[in-house]
Order: C-alpha cells, then structure tokens, then sequence
C-alpha cells in the first residue's frame, strides 16, 4: 500500500496534537477499566494459590469450602478440560496451550509460588476469601530451582521430567530431560578468523534481574456464561481476539461461542497478552450459573503475573584499532519462568541489530525456574540483550580511547545493509539519532565530581500482522473509526487522524472506538508496536474506501464520470471547475437517495514493518556514601518513522526510558530460600516515582518508513532497549568501575565501589 | 455482622449507605456507589489510584474505612468537572498528551488540585515530590508534571507557556 505521500513533508491533520477521542472520559473518571465492569445478579471470585514454590499435588478436598454460607462453586484443575499439548498461533509468537492451562490452573504439580490450584465464587468476597481458607491441598514439597545456577547443574532437580530441549528445527541430538527448553544459535562468518583479525577484545557476563511490567491496573474480568446463553467475557487485556483463542483453547470451546469484550486497559506492556483469571471465571460462571467477577490484588498481581525474565549474558567483541568490529560472541541465558518461553529467540536477534557485523555467534538458552512464567515486556528480551551489548561496547570505546557514539557511527547499520539475522533495512535513522546526539548542547559540556555521562543504542524489529477497520461517515458528515485495537497509550488520537487527513475532516469531528470480538474484524493484539503502524494502516485502507464511494455519490449528482471528480479537504471537486465543490456533510445528507450509508471496510495483513531504532544519553551523579544514583538529565533520540500524534509518540519515548530507568537501579524481584517472594507491593517493589526523575528531553528523528502510507514505524517498544547501557556505562565513567548487574541499587553500588575490581 | 449506616457528604450531595465493618471507602464508593472513577492500583496506599480529598485533605481511599467518613466531606474524580465545564487541570492533561492509558489520571488530578489549593506557584520540583505518591507506569512523569504546572499557571491567570496543543 505504498503511496506518493509519504514523501509530501507536511499534513493538514497528521503530525498534530489534536486532543485524544477517549480524553474527556479518563480524565473525569468515566472511562471503565476492567475491574469498573458489573452485571445484575453478579458474585465475586477468588483464587487459592500454591503456598510453595515446587510441589506435587497429592489431593484437595473443597468439601469444607463448599459449606460456607454464601459459596456457590469451588472449582479445581479437574473441572476444566484436560487438554492435548498443542502449538497455536499467538500474534508475533506461538503459544503452548496446555502450558497456558496449567497456568491458569495447577493440575499435577506447583512450579511457582503463587500459582493458582483452587478458585470460588460466592456471594460476598468475605464468604470467597473464607471458603479460600478451609480448602485442603496436599502438597509433596519439591527442591525449589530458583535461579540459572540451580537450573543448569548436573544434577538439577526437574520442573519438567518429559522437557527436552528443543531448537527452530526440532529436538537437539540425544535429547535428555532438562531445565533448558530451548536453543537458539544465530552464526553468521568466521567466528576465528573474524576474532584474530581483532587489535583488541574485551569480553565480560552481565546479569540482570527479574522485574514486572509494573501495569497500575491489576487483571480483572466478569464472566457470563449461564446456562443456555453465550459465553462474554469482559476483561483487562491487549488483544480480545488473543484472549478469545487462549480462553477457547483452554476450555476446548470453539472461538465462535466466545465474545470478548475489552475494557478500558490501565497499562499492559505485554503483561496482558496473558490470561491469568478468565478461564476460571467463565467455568465459576457455568457451575453457579450467575455472572462472576474476579479481580487481582497487586499482591498477586507480583507473584503470579507478569514477570519479565533474569538473564545471564556472557559477551565477547573482538576490534581493529579504528573501531571496526571484527567478531562477536554472546551466550544468553534466561529464566523463562515455570513453563518454557523466554525471549532468547528477539534477545539474540536484537542484540547486536543495529551493528554492521559478519563474524558472530550468539547462542540463547531458554531455562525453566521456579518462578512465575516470564511474560512479554515492552521488547521483550531487547533490554537485557543490548545492557550487555553497549555496555561492552562502552568498555571497548574506553579501551580505544574513542568517544563512543563515534565507535557506534563507525559500525552503525544503514539503508541497504542486512541485520546480522538476515533482511536488508529499507530506510532507517540511526546514524542521524546518533548525529542528534553527538551534536547535543550538554553531549561535550564538563561533567562535577561523583558524575559520569552515557550513551546507548537500541533496536527493536516492530510487527504488522492482522487488522481490522471500519469508517463509518454518519448523516451530519462526522465520522465514527472502529477498530479492534485495545487503546493502550493513546492510539484512538492516531486512529482519528488518519482517517481525517484522509477525508479531509477535522479530528474533533472523528469518534474512534474499540471494538469487541463481535462488533469488529479480527485484530491482532496491541504488542510488537503494530497498532499505529498496521491497524492504522486499515483506517487508511477502510477511508480510502469511503472517500471513494463519496466521489461516486458527487459524479452521479453532477452526473459527471468518477474520473472528473477528486476529493479535497473534505469536499468533492470537478476537475473542469463546472460545478461547485460539494462538501462531504451534503452528500451524506443525501446518502439515503444516492445509494445507502456510506463507509469503508479494511481487513489487512500488514507486512514489512519498519524496525525501530534509539539512542539515548544521560547524567548521573553518584554518592559514594549511600550508593544512591540521581539522574541529572536524560535525552531519548529515536528514528519514529513519521510522528503521528507528536505528543504520544514523545510519551511513548518518556515512558519508555523511564520504565528503563527503574529496571537500571532499582527494580527486581527479590526471593527466600524456598522460593517466596519477598517484596510484593509496590512499596518494596520499587518502580520510579514523579520525584525520582527529570524530564525525559526528547528528539524525533523522522525518517519515513517506505512500506506505510504515511511512513509510520513503530515506536512503543524500542525506548525502553537503551536504558540500561546508558545508565550504567554513565555510572561506570562515574566511579571508574564497570557496572555489569542491574539493578544497581544502593547496596550493589556500594558494594562494587568497595571491591577490588 | 450488621452493616454500619453512614451519612456523609460527597461532592458536595448528601449520602447515605451500608457498609461492613471491613469495607474501606475506596469499596464503599466502587462498590455501592457505583463510583468507579477511584482506582485500586495497590489496595496498600501506595499508588495513590484511589485518591480522593477528606475534608480537605487527600488520602488513599484504600486506606479509609467506610464507617469512618461519617459526618465528613468526600471529593472525588467524579466532582471535578462541573456543568460549566472541565477544570483546568483536566484540560491541560488533555492538551499536553499527560495521560497515555489513564488509569492513574483520577488519582494524579484529585492530588494535583490538592496541591495548587495549598500552593498555587509550585515549582517543578514541589510538583515532582508532591505527585511521589502516585505512580504513573506509562508517561514518565513528564507531562503530567508540564500538565500541572500549565494548569497552576492558567489558574493564576498567566498565559499557558507549554507546549500547549495545536
């Protein structure tokens, strides 16, 4: 769908900062989120969960729980079906959806502390939480495995005795059981000849922790699956069609007798691409036969939702003297959680994206741990891929005694060059994000004592896939977009602008609405940073559609042919000039006599995304008394393809960097010895707050995607990959030591200051 | 366990409900009121989504009883905006893009009125502190704090010199 557009430098309506369509509703409290959902006749749901971290299941017996006044169901594993393990497609990935039940609910064995065996539903909460408490589970307590270490010994206890490991082209030779899951090597050249051409390599592991997406809204959803009528399901979630395959799937339901309708959602990140409570409450609804609601509390929105993977990441970078990389070699591991699905596979792919390279080998290793299964977060595995990635680089840039955006320019992929896992990049901005930077007022400026400046680069690939659109031109000549697109950070306000610079109408005269698993076509999920790039791509498709039944309606009024008529600000033309303009509110006014309603449907498959690139340069002073790091200034440069909102893609930046900021010094999960997590709230899980920040400066390079009308790339994901590097190569400059563990959080500061290294 | 009878005051209409012994005020106002606008982020009082004014004075609605708020007087999210309008607050959130999903939103405008009550010229960093008790996971904080700090401006009657909408 490629069109001259893309090359015209300004919009009448695309590219401002018009006021969202769902504005007035969220800032006035109106806007209902996934747990602000209830029904007549509703009752309430709760989860018992695994008090140990790895165990088998000997028996449970409800029989107590059921004679509390007020219980209507108690249900376990064995009231859902006990289905085959299978593959199905999952958005960018595929799903194991046997996992995904043993998820949702533990049959034979806990694998994590926190995972659910038991719900109820009753009448009140009180009488659900007390029903909670007279379940009796038997449980056989296993050796909790609960780090990388554990997991990979000889003689490691199994969360899995059938796991074997698993590559892209089947199982590995002699496969035994194992932690690992998967393997992922990516070899590209002559890793030896490319290492001995090297003038100098450097070479260090870097560990990071496990954190959450950190959502404010905790899981929610009402389920209503009475006798006799259709199964809906209201919930919190990224994709309602995902969640329509997944509940489907898991309760082996066909996906036509589902309807899944999206609430307002308070942050996802990727942790709602997950379903986590609705199974239970559409088979809690079945047994009482009344509506059921079920919400998480932050407690356990910690210990069974979520989180985003540790990682261990073993790197080598071989250099000529100028610079040039010669080789590389990584070796990624990461805990995937209780059941296999790490992001090895976009860790190597992503991690060393943005360099020129033609001798490498990066191997991934997916390793199951006794902790919440790993879930999608914001470019998932990107993160701590490229900490590794540009932290060496910074080590080797200080080793050449060579500023390192220069060492990144020298190596920096451009339009032509192929990704070291395969494609050519079409038009792409990081040299010009690395020029912003290095050109920037403070980039050069001196620096007080305890402080110390970085700079990292970060990639992230961006998806298309499926999407859906409708355009709808009402009577009075307004326009309603409908698409099935959950709005996660302000993506109505693009959706509008598209279709009005298309039409020529103004954006406060465009309603865009979310749809329902019934009321749209598909839609792949709000992940990959697709909406604005695919799903608008419909709206384009789905308008254009409109405009054209618009200069039909305006020829046979003239009774002119189509061709002589062109659309132009909202009006139709005559291209002779013989007649006047006809404005689009007199022909949808008299739509009834010239041929119906008018609109446009699109249903697309969006290929050819535009990957995403980021450089991003901070300040940080130290204090070497107390290990606490205070960001004094930030800079977040990104290659966004073409702004189409300016102020959300800016806060997409903002917030990504921020949320990168708390993975670099503060956040992770903390454990006892048997497995329990020690800081579930968000007092001791600490994610950054207004006064831990300063403003996150932003630059948009605007480099044109080729393969979208407007020129988008995806821009959500690809701000929270350079965090890391940059924050810790600028505490490294400050205490002349390399930082290589996040968070660096007072204690490890201090520690590292005080060590020999 | 009978259900305590409160009588209160909130957004400025008198009130009456039932509420259990247990119940908190963020419950009592989701739950039997119908208000949804407060949020639970935490339940803990540490995210400041269930923020709401008690007789002048903002608190975690998650950690106030039901019972408690008898004779007393409740502002909430939904009492902002009034028939004249938005306030300005909730205009500037809307003009400087400070909200990307918005759950926080109710939280951070009750907690930002009550800040320009007592301070009416707060500078970045007051704003920054005052606003510590709520957390935003999407927008870095950056223009909420712009948001505010447009909003005290205008409220002063001084010229919004933000980056004020197109």
């Amino acid at each position: 769908m490629n069109n001259p557009k893309a090359d015209i430098p300004s919009y009448q309506y695309v590219g401002t900062r018009s006021i969202r369509p769902d504005g007035v509703d969220k800032v006035t409290g109106r806007a209902q989120f996934g747990a602000d959902f209830s029904l007549p006749n509703m009752v309430h749901g709760q989860v018992l969960r695994s008090p140990i971290a790895h165990g088998r299941i000997r028996s449970i017996d409800t029989s107590k729980a059921l004679g509390v006044k007020g219980v209507l169901a108690v249900i376990t594993a064995a009231d859902l079906p006990d289905i085959e393990r299978r593959m199905i497609p999952l958005g960018e990935q595929q799903a194991d959806i046997r996992d995904a039940a043993d998820n949702v609910i533990a049959r034979d064995k806990v694998l994590y502390h926190g995972q659910p065996v038991a719900a109820v539903a009753a009448t009140t909460l009180a009488a659900a939480q007390q029903a909670l408490e007279l379940i009796e589970v038997d449980y056989e307590t296993l050796p909790p495995v609960m780090d990388l270490d554990a997991a990979l010994a000889d003689n490691a206890t199994l969360l899995n005795d059938q796991q074997i490991t698993m590559t892209m082209a089947g199982p590995v030779e002699n496969p035994v059981p194992t932690n690992v899951a998967f393997y992922m090597p990516l070899a590209k050249g002559d890793l030896a000849a490319g290492f001995a051409a090297a003038d100098l390599v450097v070479e260090s592991t870097f560990e990071t922790a496990t954190v959450h997406q950190g959502y404010i809204e905790p899981h929610a959803c009402l389920a209503d699956a009475q006798t006799g009528g259709p199964t809906r399901v209201w919930t919190t979630t990224q994709g309602p069609f995902l969640f329509r395959t997944l509940i489907a799937g898991v309760l082996d339901m066909s996906v036509s007798e589902l309807q899944v309708i999206p609430s307002e959602i308070g942050g996802g990140f990727g942790g709602k691409l997950s379903i986590y409570l609705e199974p239970l409450a559409v088979v809690l609804s079945r047994k009482c036969s009344r509506p059921v609601k079920m919400v998480m509390s932050r407690e356990e929105v910690l210990r069974a939702s979520g989180p985003a993977s540790a990682s261990r990441i073993w790197v080598k970078i071989g250099a000529k003297r100028d610079g040039t990389l010669t080789a590389i070699q990584a070796k990624i591991e990461m805990e995937a959680g209780a059941f296999k699905g790490s992001p090895v596979v976009p860790a190597v792919m992503t991690m060393f994206a943005s360099y020129k390279m033609d001798s490498l080998l990066l191997e991934g290793y997916d390793v199951v741990v006794n902790k919440p299964k790993a879930t999608a977060y914001r470019a998932p595995g990107a993160p701590q891929a490229a900490f590794a990635g540009e932290a060496l680089l910074d080590e080797l840039a200080l080793k050449l005694n060579m500023d390192p955006v220069d060492l990144r320019l020298k190596n920096a992929v451009d339009e032509g060059d192929r990704a070291v896992y395969g494609p050519a990049f079409k038009a792409i901005g990081l040299k010009q994000a690395l020029e912003v930077v290095k050109n920037h007022s403070w980039y050069g400026e001196p620096l007080g004592p305890n402080q110390g400046r970085g700079m990292a680069v970060g990639f992230w690939f961006n998806v298309g896939m499926q999407s859906s659109a409708s355009v709808r031109i009402n009577e009075d000549g307004a326009v309603t977009v409908v698409t099935g697109s959950v709005d996660v950070g302000g993506s109505r306000a693009s959706m509008a602008l598209f279709a009005a610079e298309e039409l020529g109408v103004p954006p406060e005269r465009i309603q865009a609405l979310v749809g329902n698993t019934e009321t749209i076509g598909y839609c792949d999920t709000t992940g990959g940073s697709r909406t604005t790039f695919a799903t608008g791509m419909a709206v384009v498709e789905a308008a254009r559609k409109a405009v054209a039944e618009l200069r039909k309606r305006a020829a046979m009024t003239w009774e002119v042919p189509l061709e002589q008529v062109s659309w132009e600000q909202g009006q139709a033309i005559d291209l002779t000039g013989e007649h006047e303009p006809l404005p689009l509110a007199k022909i949808t006014a008299g739509a009834g006599r010239s041929g119906g309603p008018i609109g446009g449907d699109a249903q697309i498959n969006a290929e050819d995304a535009g990957p995403g690139f980021g450089v991003q340069l901070c300040d940080v002073e130290v204090d070497p008394e107390t290990g606490y790091t205070k960001i004094l200034r930030y800079l977040a440069v990104q290659d966004v393809g073409k702004a189409i909102h300016p102020s959300y893609v800016e806060g997409q930046m903002q917030g990504g960097s921020v949320q990168g900021i708390g993975m670099a010094l503060n956040e992770e999960y903390v454990y006892d010895d048997k497995g329990v997590m020690q800081n579930a709230g968000f007092l001791d899980y600490r994610i950054p707050v207004a006064s831990d920040v300063p403003m996150i400066e932003t630059h948009m390079v605007e480099v044109p995607h080729p393969s979208h009308p407007y020129g988008v790339r995806g821009v959500g994901e690809t701000p929270i990959v350079p965090p890391l590097g940059a924050i810790t190569n600028a505490i490294s400059h400050a205490i002349g030591k390399r930082v290589t563990q996040v968070p660096i959080s007072p204690p490890r500061l201090l520690a590292l200051i005080d060590s020999d290294r | 366990m009978a259900k305590n009878h409160v009588t209160t005051t909130i957004n400025g209409q008198q009130v009456e409900y039932l509420c259990d012994a247990t119940q908190t005020l963020l419950s009592v106002l989701r739950d039997e009121l119908g208000m949804t606008g407060s949020k639970e982020g935490c339940g803990t009082g540490d995210c400041g989504a269930c923020s709401v004014m008690c007789d002048g004075e903002l608190i975690c609605s998650c950690l106030m009883l039901g019972a408690e708020a008898t004779g007393r007087n409740i502002e909430t999210i939904e009492g902002v905006a009034s028939s004249d309008g938005l306030h300005p607050l909730q205009q500037k959130f809307l003009e400087h893009a400070a909200l990307q999903c918005g759950i926080c939103t109710p939280g951070i405008i009750i907690a930002a009125k009550a800040l320009l009550a007592r301070n009416p010229d707060p500078t970045e960093e007051e704003t920054r502190y005052w606003l510590a008790g709520n957390l935003c996971r999407c927008t870095g904080y950056d223009k909420i704090i712009r948001a505010v700090l447009a909003a005290a401006a205008q409220m002063r009657g001084e010229t919004d010199l933000g980056e004020a909408a197109a």
